[in-house]
């Protein structure tokens, strides 16, 4: 009999964060169950059940509380990971900015679903888009294959001594945290190693050199205190590249801070985030069959926000497409503004559409994206689009 | 530290330095000294949003000797737990090699109302950890409005006093039973002026090898209306008053009343009418208006109430 030619495995999204997190095996786990997050929890609580992780992993009785013990168990010097989705992002949002203010290096990841209401327990990015402005690093998974190797290297760049901010680690919910896939899994002992022992500054538990966290600010320090959050951001951009580089090496897998596909010699380019990233590729490639010279890419870091690489990105395009699963009800989408404020870095702007689209898990086909490139070549495109809803 | 002696208390370092930013006459600090005076161990203090966590934290000062943090209003419970499991988890690795203690200290607002589902997780959970509501009867650190502690007939800034209204229309949630019924080794009821008690309740609790709970009345003056220097007298008055009854729980059934208390409940010494609880606080000065008088006479039914309720809870 052959032997396999590669250790591969079928797996869903939910199931490889899971094993990302039992290969680190971190100290604290503390989470909430809500759907479509669920499977990474009651995974991980297995491995806790067989004795697999040294994890001390507490059942809370809220989200609110899941973030609050991570945030304090890593501020005491455990290395902490957490999980949620949606409602349950929004019920942590106070503990969000907190978290990052107190410059611990937690990690969580999201299985992104709509906010309620209506209630709906589908995909697109109305929970993490909601937690944009709070001070996280936030990474975006393409496929499963990603979901897992994001988890690995979320830890690097947030602990990080230059950095040293919490990060999420988006996944899709349903389409990738529920959907099984083939994945090439890293062995565990060079994942540890990758990872490395967790370092932190100023640890609650070391008695002997006592610290306060957290204190109360008044307008003198505040404002100063934020942007030492903005250089730390800043620091991020290489942090996060050099820890891609040094992933591909034990990986195979090369990631960027923007990921492109055909791009650098089309003259309209789409922005996207997450799942449809891999749909929309699908979509050039058929529209280039047809002799459309169009591209797309994805922010994998959309905290810090890449402006030097989407800049460079957009120079001389013609048009520049902006997909956005998430409506900020009342203005744009919420990467549209921000990928035009860095095509003002660029002398030319392009033309610049926005599309909302699959909201509450509506479904977008490769003929949908398809028609989007179309829209806009053809000029029937207006500023803001809601692909799939007739007007 | 088997017998109490202020000598012996004296050695003990002292974990929250002066300097701190709390109003005079506020017992908070006096009663976290005290708790904080129940063991000789390391600590790690937490806090709620509150009185307390402002007045001892403006960056770039901070009265705490010992490690601190704070992180919202309604998860104290939460914030301590968080760093309790990172020394569970350490500790059973190996890579700690200490023997820590963990409070949190909160007001009644983060205890009672906002921080009590957080607080219930904690204390279901078993975190090793103490928890201790600071209790003023009113959310004072935003300006002494009504919670679920505040007492019937108090005059809050969102319970006024007024032509058509005696102040707060409810009684205060029994929290301390609350929390006994969650079956904890240890939950007591104190008062700062009973510093004995306070500090051999904190010893248990510090020793029980479980959650616990230590309810501790703090007489307030900016908001209960009573001159800064009274402080302890008001928080004697409300235990002679059986207003607040000094007792512990152990393991959720075994109640047993502390000296002051036991001494009311065995006639050693008088038990007090609430009229005098009210007489001396502005918050209540109202009350003394005879169209009050019905009011203030199912007030002392409710309390003589409870507290036969007490009684017999501690004879089971």
């Amino acid at each position: 009999m052959m032997k396999p030619k590669h250790n591969d495995i079928a797996i869903n999204g939910d199931s490889a964060v899971a094993l990302a997190w039992k290969q680190i095996n971190p100290d604290v786990c503390a989470a909430y169950p809500i759907t479509p997050q669920t499977i990474i929890v009651e995974k991980f609580a297995e491995y806790v059940a067989n004795g697999e992780v040294d994890t001390e992993f507490v059942c809370v009785e809220s989200e609110h509380s899941a973030l609050t013990l991570c945030t304090t168990s890593c501020s005491a010097g455990a290395r902490t990971f957490t999980a949620t989705a949606s409602q349950g992002l929004a019920y942590m949002w106070e503990m969000l900015p907190i978290t990052s203010s107190m410059r611990v290096p937690l990690i969580m990841a999201v299985a992104n679903r709509t906010v309620s209401g209506p209630i709906n327990i589908n995909n697109d990015h109305g929970d993490v888009m909601s937690a944009r402005d709070t001070g996280w690093l936030s990474l975006f998974a393409e496929n499963v294959q990603q979901a897992y190797d994001m988890s690995i290297i979320a830890p690097k760049i947030a602990e990080n001594h230059d950095v040293q901010l919490p990060c999420l680690v988006n996944l899709d919910g349903f389409i990738l945290t529920h959907a099984i896939e083939r994945m090439t899994p890293i062995d565990t002992q060079t994942v540890k190693k990758f990872v490395g022992e967790f370092e932190p500054l100023y640890p609650l538990l070391d008695t002997d050199h006592p610290v306060s966290h957290n204190l109360m600010d008044g307008p003198l320090f505040y404002f100063p205190h934020k942007y030492q959050m903005v250089l730390a951001m800043e620091k991020a951009k290489k942090v996060a590249q050099d820890v891609f580089d040094e992933f591909a090496k034990i990986s195979g897998r090369q990631y960027h801070l923007v990921e492109e596909y055909m791009c650098e010699d089309a003259d309209c380019i789409a922005v996207v985030l997450g799942s449809s990233f891999g749909t929309m590729k699908e979509a050039v490639d058929q529209l280039r069959r047809e002799g459309m010279k169009v591209g797309v890419a994805m922010p994998r870091v959309y905290r810090p926000w890449p402006v030097e690489d989407l800049a460079k990105l957009m120079k001389g395009k013609k048009a520049v497409i902006v997909m956005d699963r998430h409506l900020s009800v009342g203005s744009y989408g919420p990467m549209f503004p921000e990928v035009c404020a860095a095509a003002l870095e660029n002398k030319e702007v392009p033309e610049m559409y926005n599309y909302i689209y699959g909201l509450g898990g509506a479904d977008t086909m490769v003929s949908d994206f398809m028609s989007v490139y179309k829209d806009v070549k053809d000029g029937r495109a207006k500023r803001v689009n809601y692909l799939g809803v007739s007007e | 530290m088997s017998t109490l002696s202020l000598k012996d208390l004296n050695k003990i370092p002292v974990r929250l330095a002066s300097g701190h930013r709390l109003c005079a006459g506020c017992a908070e600090a006096i009663i976290a000294r005290q708790i904080l005076m129940g063991t000789e161990k390391d600590v790690v203090v937490t806090c709620s949003t509150g009185c307390f966590e402002v007045s001892t934290t403006i960056f770039p000062y901070t009265s705490w000797k010992v490690p601190y943090v704070h992180t919202a209003f309604g998860n104290g419970a939460a914030t301590c737990a968080g760093v309790e499991s990172a020394y569970e988890s350490l500790k059973r690795q190996g890579k700690i090699d200490k023997d820590i203690r963990f409070v949190n200290f909160a007001g009644d607002g983060a205890t009672y109302d906002i921080g009590l589902q957080a607080l219930s997780g904690a204390m279901e959970r078993g975190h090793k950890m103490l928890f201790v509501c600071l209790n003023n009867e009113a959310y004072m650190n935003t300006g002494i409005q009504r919670s679920s502690a505040t007492g019937m007939g108090a005059s809050t800034t969102t319970s006024w006093a007024g032509s058509v209204s005696y102040g707060k229309k409810e009684y205060a949630k029994d929290m301390t039973k609350i929390i006994a019924m969650h079956d904890v080794p240890y939950v007591a009821q104190a008062a700062p002026h009973a510093w004995r008690d306070m500090i051999t309740k904190s010893q248990k609790a510090f020793e029980c090898n479980g959650p616990s709970f230590i309810n501790a009345l703090s007489p307030c003056p900016r908001g209960w209306r009573f001159p800064s220097e009274k402080a302890m007298e008001i928080s004697k008055l409300a235990v002679e008053t059986c207003v607040w009854p000094l007792y512990e729980v152990e393991n959720g059934t075994e109640y047993h009343l502390s000296p002051e208390s036991q001494r009311i409940a065995d006639g050693k010494v008088e038990k007090k009418p609430v009229t005098e609880w009210f007489a001396a606080q502005g918050r209540y000065k109202h009350l003394m208006n005879e169209r009050w008088e019905p009011v203030v006479e199912k007030i002392q039914s409710e309390l003589d109430d409870r507290w036969n309720y007490l009684l017999k809870l501690c004879q089971l």
